[in-house]
């Protein structure tokens, strides 16, 4: 008996083997890691947890891998601030950020899933790991790529600013930038995934790399002293992470680590790519393609593979999909900083000027126990508030001058 | 032979159309319907063409003249 007992669709049920495979034979539907709860149940504790790592892998009894951690051994268990100053700005009486902006080593959740999808890809054989990304992901397989001595393929659109890909290219990776738009890049690593025997973290690893958000919701949990959040406030792009949190938290109950999952679970999405936001509004599970247009730029996925998921997962917990337009972006990066001093790249403003909107709508009431996921690092997207942050004040160095500034 | 699998989104004004009847008779391949929502306003289908490549390549870029959106089943990866 082990935790796996493999792959499973999630459209038809059809079962497969623990192997790099993503899309159902049968049905074309997506596949996931399909697990023995109730053999977990009779291995896992709190308290087994709680003397484990001070990190994800303490969670390794709910996580797809078959051995030991070998891979990102200090990715996770990032600190959930109580967010006193932000909370009573928003009038809330119990606000939390889980602050993902100082993950280990690349600064963004994640860390989180290729930790998880590169100690997969090893145990299944891989020498060469690959993913198609606009910044965070790449930056993160290319850091544990480098960790772990494999071959690393990066693909990223052409036209993408300097700064995102010199964090991938320090570690040496080799970054392959296509000359196309975004749809072009998407198109061709799903070819080059079928050709060539590498481990795409976001395609043929994505059953097990996407369980790796799933450890956002345990530490939320086990940080809340083993209880669950009233609500929770999340970005979507692909809709991978809002679904896993849901999953995650669900699944502390079903092997017994809490008493019961009351949370309502919110998504996050900028308006000018917004397609499950959309769907929300108008009432529909068709979640209809769009070409993004935003300057949260980690979060802007036009046809996100999970969208119809997330959906469902926010209509089945009672929770929103609210959005906000690129100057409240700005506006909710401002706030955080300024309230908590932490400094979140796009899609924490997206996050935070969420929130605000569904605590003015009265969707989050004051009373309710809130949390924020933050998930990445605002030294990244510096682009996005350089014309916000104004400039220091000139003086000559004398007392005199400085003392004239001060008067103002 | 070889065969692809792609996620195919229809405007609107093309929904009654036969398109995938129609592009396995201009070119020399199998089409077979997986998964599919068709309403009035919207439809995707997730469909497999089977056949030598050069075929595929020309039913796909004929699809797209169509107008129609064509994405790898495994829709947008790009994060
Ligand atoms: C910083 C950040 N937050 C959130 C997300 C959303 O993740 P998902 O695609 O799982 O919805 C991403 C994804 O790319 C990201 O880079
Ligand atoms: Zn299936």
């Amino acid at each position: 008996m082990s935790k796996i007992r493999g792959l499973i669709c999630r459209e038809c049920g059809k079962e497969y083997p623990a192997e790099p495979l993503h899309v159902c034979e049968f049905c074309f539907g997506p596949l996931e890691v399909n697990y023995n709860y109730d053999w977990i149940k009779g291995q896992i504790s709190r308290e087994k947890i709680e003397k484990g790592p001070k990190s994800l892998w303490r969670y390794i009894d709910l996580l797809p891998v078959m051995g030991e951690a070998t891979v990102g051994l200090y990715a996770g268990f990032t600190p959930l601030i109580r967010a006193h100053n932000l909370g009573e700005e928003l009038g809330l009486d119990e606000l939390y950020i889980k602050n993902d902006t100082v993950n280990h080593p690349t600064l963004s959740f994640k860390d989180r899933v290729v930790s998880i999808a590169l100690t997969r890809a090893k145990e299944l054989g891989f020498d060469t790991v690959a993913c198609a990304s606009t910044g965070n992901l790449a930056n993160s397989v290319a850091a544990h790529a480098a960790e772990a001595r494999l071959k690393c393929f990066v693909f990223i659109p052409g036209d993408l600013e300097a700064g995102k890909i010199l964090g991938s290219l320090i570690y040496q990776p080799t970054v392959v930038a296509v000359n196309g738009n975004y749809d072009d890049v998407n198109r061709l690593c799903s070819e080059i995934a079928a050709e060539y025997k590498w481990a795409f973290v976001n395609i043929n690893i994505r059953p097990y790399y996407a369980e790796g958000s799933k450890t956002l919701a345990y530490e939320t949990a086990e940080q809340l002293g083993w209880t669950t959040p009233d609500q929770v406030v999340v970005p979507a792009a692909s809709g991978s992470l809002l679904t896993k949190i849901w999953k995650g938290f669900n699944e502390m109950h079903k092997v017994g680590l809490i008493d019961k999952v009351s949370t309502k679970v919110n998504g996050a999405q900028a308006e000018g790519c917004s397609p499950i936001a959309t769907a929300y509004k108008n009432k529909t599970d068709y979640v209809k393609p769009v070409k993004p247009n935003t300057i949260a730029k980690s979060i802007a996925i036009g046809n996100p593979a999970d969208g119809y998921y997330a959906l469902k997962v926010v209509l089945e917990s009672g929770g929103a999909f609210d959005t906000v337009t690129d100057p409240e972006v700005v506006e909710g990066m401002k706030l955080l900083a300024r309230t908590e001093g932490i400094f979140a790249e796009t899609a924490g403003g997206v996050t935070v000027g969420v929130l605000k909107k569904l605590v003015e709508s009265g969707k989050i009431k004051k009373k309710d126990k809130t949390v924020a996921y933050i998930t990445g690092n605002g030294l990244k997207t510096q682009e996005a508030v350089i014309n916000a942050v104004g400039s220091p004040v000139f003086i000559d160095p004398k007392l005199s001058a400085f003392e004239k500034i001060l008067k103002k | 032979m070889a065969s692809v699998k792609v996620h195919l989104t229809f405007p609107e004004d093309k929904i009654k159309e036969p398109i995938i009847y129609n592009v396995g008779h201009e070119f020399k391949v199998i089409t077979n319907v997986r998964k599919a929502d068709v309403r009035e306003k919207k439809g995707w289908v997730d469909l497999e063409i089977t056949g030598e490549p050069s075929e595929i390549e020309k039913a796909v870029e004929s699809l797209k003249k169509k107008g129609v959106k064509v994405d790898p089943i495994e829709k947008n990866v790009i994060e």
